[in-house]
Order: C-alpha cells, then structure tokens, then sequence
C-alpha cells in the first residue's frame, strides 16, 4: 500500500504519472513529494512508487 | 517629517522585543506576484521591518485589481513593481527594497531569487504557481518556501489554514477554491491567506518553524 494525501491505495508498482493520471490530476499543476522529498517534474515517468511509500499531492488553483 | 532610521527601528524594536526586530532586520524575502497577495504579503513585511524585500512582478496595475489589491486609483498603468515600490517606502523608508519588472520562468528563478533566504509565491495562475514551486524544490532545496493555493470566492474564512508540507515548504490557503470555479477572488479572502503567507514568514524568521 501506498500513503497518498493521508490515505492508504494499492498504487504499488505505479509510476507518479500512472497515479496522477487516476487521480484525474493535471500533471503541470502539482508538486509531489515522496517520503518527504520533491520528485523532479521529469522524473514522473519513471519513478516508480512501493509498500510503505508515503506520498503528498500538492495540487494548485488558481487565484492571488 | 519622516523619522529618523533609529526612531523607527526603536518603535519596532518596542513592539517585537530586540531579539526578534534584528531577526526581521537582517531578514532577506523575496515577494513573487505582486497581486492580492503579493502586495498584501509585501505591505504586512515591511510594516513589521523585516530589512530586506525583493518584490517581482512584469505586470501593470488595472482597475481590475483595485477590489483587492494595494494600489491607489491613480497608480492605474503603473508597474506593479514601481507602485508597490512607491508604497512601501512610503510604510518603510530605510527598508532596503528591489523591484523587478520582470516574469520569472524556469530559466531565470535561479539567477533571480539566489540572495533572498525565504521565497514566497504569490502568483496567480495555477500552473505558475506550480512551476516556481517546483523549481525552488528541486533547484535550491536550502530556500524556505512559503506559497498559496486557493481563497476565491467568499468561503468560510476558517478553510483556510497554513501546512507545512515539507520541512521547508509551508502552504497556504484552503486548497481548492479555484478562481476558474466562478467567483472572483474578494479582498477579505485574500487578505486572510495573505495575512497566513505573511505570518508563516514572520515566524520562520523567528525560528518558529511550527504551524
């Protein structure tokens, strides 16, 4: 299982891209930590997320 | 008659204690957008005395932003950068301001924002929000961080809060109030997030690094 924004999902396996794509998340509007560190933009594609990883979606809308 | 530098820092100093005021003194905050929040967030620094702001910002001023933003009616064209200059050392005259008229982009961030210990990012768009953030996380991971991401609209002020994301990275806002959802943004909401950007860097100035 994978800690994603607090809650436990069987994303084991699945790249960021792959779970952002299930989130229905625009990829250009996020930052994604795991395990407390920043996951590089063009890194997405190839990091690939295991049991135990804890993961933080930051998603941004728009206003200021 | 402007006072003098030591009759304002020893009104300062009276309200914050010493330790605190040459905390804030020798602080260095760049201000990224110069908006609702920006100019906000800029205004609350520099009334506290933090010593040093760079405020960025391409942008002219326009009627559009007077419902919430710190402009006067006859700034109406004016750079941000240049009015928002203008006010503050109207506020702060011995506070050491840099004014940039320019867009920062994944290109310049570095170059730009190298000086400045804590970076606060009051864009507008979301996905310029998301690209400065982005880029002082994975670019210059030794930055505090202090961003805001939703507070349109006229929502319960109480939505919104201040997380620290990660150890270096504070945001704030209520997260989902998006200003392509409808409603514009009212001064109110924005002045409460600006008011939590601005004391989330007051803080880490302080060395309280909590929420």
């Amino acid at each position: 299982m994978v800690k994603i924004n607090g809650e436990n999902l069987d994303k084991d396996g699945k790249t960021v891209s792959e779970v952002l794509a299930d989130m229905e998340i625009n990829g250009q509007r996020v930052a994604v930590e795991l395990n407390e560190e920043i996951v590089p933009k063009a890194k997405y594609g190839e990091t690939v997320l295991k049991d135990g990883d804890k993961v933080e979606v930051v998603r941004f809308v728009g206003g200021g | 008659m402007i006072p003098t530098h030591e009759e304002m820092y020893a009104a300062l100093e009276e309200r914050h204690g010493a330790e605190l005021q040459k905390k804030l003194n020798k602080a260095s905050v760049a201000v990224c957008g110069l908006g609702g929040l920006g100019s906000n967030i800029a205004i609350a620094l520099a009334r506290a005395g933090v010593g040093n702001l760079h405020i960025i910002d391409f942008d002219r001023v326009d009627i559009s932003n007077l419902n919430r933003q710190q402009y006067f009616s006859e700034q109406l064209g004016q750079f941000k950068a240049d009015a928002m200059f203008e006010t503050l050392k109207r506020i702060a005259p011995y506070c050491n301001i840099i004014r940039e008229r320019i867009k920062l982009d994944e290109e310049n961030i570095q170059k730009f924002l190298a000086e400045d210990d804590i970076i606060v990012e009051a864009f507008d768009k979301a996905d310029q929000k998301a690209m400065l953030v982005n880029c002082v996380l994975e670019n210059m991971p030794e930055k505090y961080l202090v961003s805001g991401s939703g507070m349109a609209g006229i929502a319960p002020s109480n939505m919104i809060s201040t997380k620290r994301v990660a150890k270096r990275f504070y945001l704030c806002g209520d997260g989902v109030s998006d200003v392509e959802d409808g409603m514009g943004l009212v001064s109110s909401r924005v002045l409460i997030c600006a008011g939590h950007q601005a004391h989330a860097v007051i803080r880490i100035i302080a060395g309280e690094f909590d929420i």
